[in-house]
C-alpha cells in the first residue's frame, strides 16, 4: 500500500479535537460539572466576607475544579463510552488505545486548566486574592492533581456498573470528598483524620501554599507524598480494571 | 501451501473458547475464501458472535489456530485493523455530531478510506449527512454503523446479525447492500439466525449450534446432503402422503405405473428435497 497510516501523534490530535467539539455541543451533564465549581466560588466568596476565609475558599475551590474536571468528569464519560458501546466500536478501528486515551484525557485536562485560570482571575479581580505567589508550583500541583484524579476518575469507572448509577457513585465520593477537603483546618478532628488520608486536601495545601500562603513544594512533603501514592493506586486499578466492553445485565 | 492460504481470507483450526466453566465454542473450523459471504447461522446462544469476536479480535481464544488475512487477529495489529471493518450487535456512536461529522472523523483512522459522500450513498443515509446522530432510527443507525464499516474499505467486513430488528423493506435493502459488497470484491462473514438471510446471502453456510458447526456447505446443497426426496401424492381417496426416499425414480415409476394400472390420477404429486429450513430445523432441534 503507497498510503501511510497516519501517525500517533496527528489521531491523538484528532481525537483530542473532535472531543473538545462533542464537549461543547453537550448542553447537559458535561457543562453541568464544569460549571460547578465557578458556581460554588460565586456562593462561597458571597457567604465568606472576610480576606482571610476567601484566600482559603479560592484555592480550596480550585482543589475542587481539578476534582470535577478530571475525577469525575473521567468517570462519568469512561462509564457512558462503554455502555454505550463507544469503546468497543473504537476498538474494532486503527486508532491505537493510548491516542484515543489521550485524545479524551486531553479534553478533561483543558478544562482544569480552563477553571484554574478562571479561578484564580475571579480571586484576584473580585475576591480579594493575590495574584499565585509561585505559577511554576502552581502548574505543578495542578499537574500531579490531574494524573492523581484522572487515574481515580477512570478507576472509579471499572466499579460503576451503569450508566444510570454513575451520578450516585461520583457524587457520592465527589462531594463528601470536597465538603471534608476545601478547609480541612476547621474540620473536627475524626473527618479531619479522613481528609487527611485522601487526596484532595493534600492538592488544596499545594494549591494554597502556590496561590496565597507562599508555602514551596518543598513545605508540602508530606502532601506530595500522599498525591503520588493515590497517583500510583489510581493508575493501577485505572489499567487494571479497564474494559472496553458494556456489562452484561 | 503458502499459495493456498492466501486465498484465504479467514482460517479457523480448533477454535475454542471457554468463559470460566462454560465452554462457548468447542472446536470449530472453517476458512472463509476471499471475495466469498460465508454466513455463522444458528440459534441464539449458538456461539456464533462468540466465534466472530475471536475474528475480529476482541476476545483471546482458550485454543485453536486463527489467521484472518495473514495475521493473528488476538494480536490485533494494527495493519489488520485497517484492512478490516466490522458491525457489531449494537454500538453507540457520537450522539451529538452528524452523520457526516462520525464518518469523517473515522475516515481519518484509515490509510486509504472511501469517500465519505459515497459512502454514505451506499450505505443509503444520503439526506441524513447533516442530523445529529441521536435523531436518527434504529434502522438508519444501523445503516450507519455499516457506513461506518466501510469507511476505511476493508478488504473483509463482519457483520454480526446485520438486519436483527429490521422491518421487511429495511432488511431487503440492506441485503441490496451486502450483495453489493460482494460485488466489490469484498469478503464478508455474516452471523444471522435468520434462514432466509443465509440463503440470500451466503455463498456458504456453517450451522453452529451448542459452540459446534454441525454442517458447513453451499446454502442450497445443504438441503440435498442427505441425499433424500419427498415425494408426496394424494391417493385414491384423498388422503395426502408422503414418502422419503433416496432413490425417487424407482420410486416414482413404482408409484405411476401402480395409479395407471388402477386406473387413477396421481393428483397432488410432488417430489421435493429438503430446504435449508428442513435441515436447520431438524439439526438444530433440542434432542
Amino acid at each position: 500500500m503507497p498510503e501511510r497510516s497516519p501517525g500517533f501523534a496527528a489521531l491523538t490530535w484528532r481525537q483530542y479535537r473532535l472531543e473538545r467539539r462533542m464537549f461543547w455541543r453537550n448542553p447537559s451533564a458535561a457543562f453541568f460539572n464544569f460549571l460547578l465549581p465557578l458556581l460554588f466560588l460565586v456562593l462561597f466568596a458571597a457567604v465568606l466576607t472576610k480576606q482571610s476565609d476567601r484566600d482559603v475558599i479560592v484555592p480550596g475551590i480550585a482543589g475542587m475544579a481539578v476534582l470535577a474536571t478530571t475525577f469525575s468528569a473521567l468517570a462519568y464519560n469512561m462509564v457512558f463510552l462503554r455502555e454505550q458501546g463507544i469503546l468497543k466500536r473504537v476498538r474494532g478501528t486503527p486508532l491505537p488505545s493510548g491516542a484515543y486515551l489521550l485524545g479524551i484525557a486531553g479534553n478533561a485536562i483543558t478544562n482544569t486548566a480552563v477553571q484554574i485560570v478562571l479561578i484564580t482571575v475571579a480571586g484576584k479581580l473580585f475576591y480579594g486574592v493575590a495574584w499565585p505567589r509561585d505559577v511554576g508550583e502552581l502548574v505543578f500541583f495542578v499537574v500531579l492533581g490531574v494524573l492523581c484524579f484522572a487515574s481515580l476518575g477512570v478507576a472509579l469507572a471499572h466499579a460503576i456498573p451503569s450508566f444510570e448509577a454513575a451520578t450516585v457513585y461520583v457524587n457520592l465520593i465527589f462531594l463528601p470528598v470536597v465538603f471534608i477537603s476545601i478547609d480541612a483546618a476547621h474540620d473536627p478532628s475524626f473527618l479531619k483524620g479522613i481528609a487527611e488520608g485522601l487526596p484532595l486536601k493534600h492538592l488544596v495545601d499545594g494549591l494554597s501554599g502556590a496561590m496565597v500562603t507562599g508555602a514551596g513544594i518543598g513545605d508540602n512533603v508530606a502532601a506530595l507524598g500522599v498525591l503520588v501514592l493515590w497517583t500510583a493506586i489510581g493508575f493501577a486499578l485505572a489499567i487494571r480494571g479497564f474494559s472496553w466492553e458494556q456489562r452484561r445485565a | 501451501m503458502r499459495r493456498v492460504s492466501d486465498e484465504l481470507a479467514i482460517e479457523v483450526r480448533g477454535l475454542r473458547k471457554r468463559y470460566g466453566d462454560f465452554e462457548a465454542v468447542r472446536g470449530i473450523d472453517f476458512s472463509v475464501r476471499r471475495g466469498e459471504v460465508f454466513g455463522l447461522l444458528g440459534p441464539n446462544g449458538a456461539g456464533k458472535t462468540t466465534t466472530v469476536e475471536v475474528l475480529e479480535g476482541y476476545r483471546e481464544r482458550s485454543d485453536g489456530v486463527v489467521t484472518v488475512l495473514g495475521h493473528d487477529p488476538q494480536l490485533r495489529p494494527r495493519a489488520l485493523r485497517e484492512r478490516v471493518g466490522i458491525v457489531l450487535q449494537s454500538t453507540g456512536i457520537y450522539r451529538h455530531l452528524t452523520v457526516r461529522e462520525v464518518l469523517t472523523h473515522f475516515a481519518g483512522l484509515y490509510p486509504h478510506p472511501r469517500e465519505v459522500g459515497e459512502t454514505i450513498e451506499v450505505a443509503g443515509l444520503r439526506g441524513k449527512e447533516d442530523a445529529r446522530t441521536r435523531t436518527l432510527s434504529g434502522g438508519q443507525l444501523r445503516r450507519l454503523d455499516l457506513a461506518l464499516a466501510l469507511i476505511g474499505d476493508p478488504e473483509l467486513i463482519f457483520l454480526d446479525e446485520p438486519t436483527t430488528g429490521f422491518d421487511p423493506a429495511a432488511r431487503r435493502e440492506a441485503w441490496d447492500t451486502i450483495r453489493s459488497l460482494k460485488a466489490l470484491g469484498k469478503t464478508v462473514l455474516l452471523t444471522t439466525h435468520y434462514l432466509d438471510e443465509a440463503q440470500a446471502l451466503a455463498d456458504r453456510v456453517a450451522i453452529v449450534k451448542d459452540g459446534r458447526i454441525l454442517i458447513e456447505g453451499a446454502p442450497g446443497e445443504l438441503g440435498a446432503s442427505g441425499g433424500r426426496y419427498r415425494v408426496a401424492w394424494r391417493n385414491g381417496s384423498g388422503m395426502l402422503t408422503q414418502r422419503e426416499t433416496d432413490d425417487p425414480t424407482t420410486l416414482l415409476h413404482e408409484l405411476t405405473s401402480a395409479a395407471l394400472a388402477r386406473g387413477e390420477r396421481l393428483e397432488g404429486l410432488s417430489v421435493t428435497r429438503p430446504t435449508l429450513e428442513d435441515v436447520y430445523l431438524e439439526l438444530t432441534a433440542d434432542a
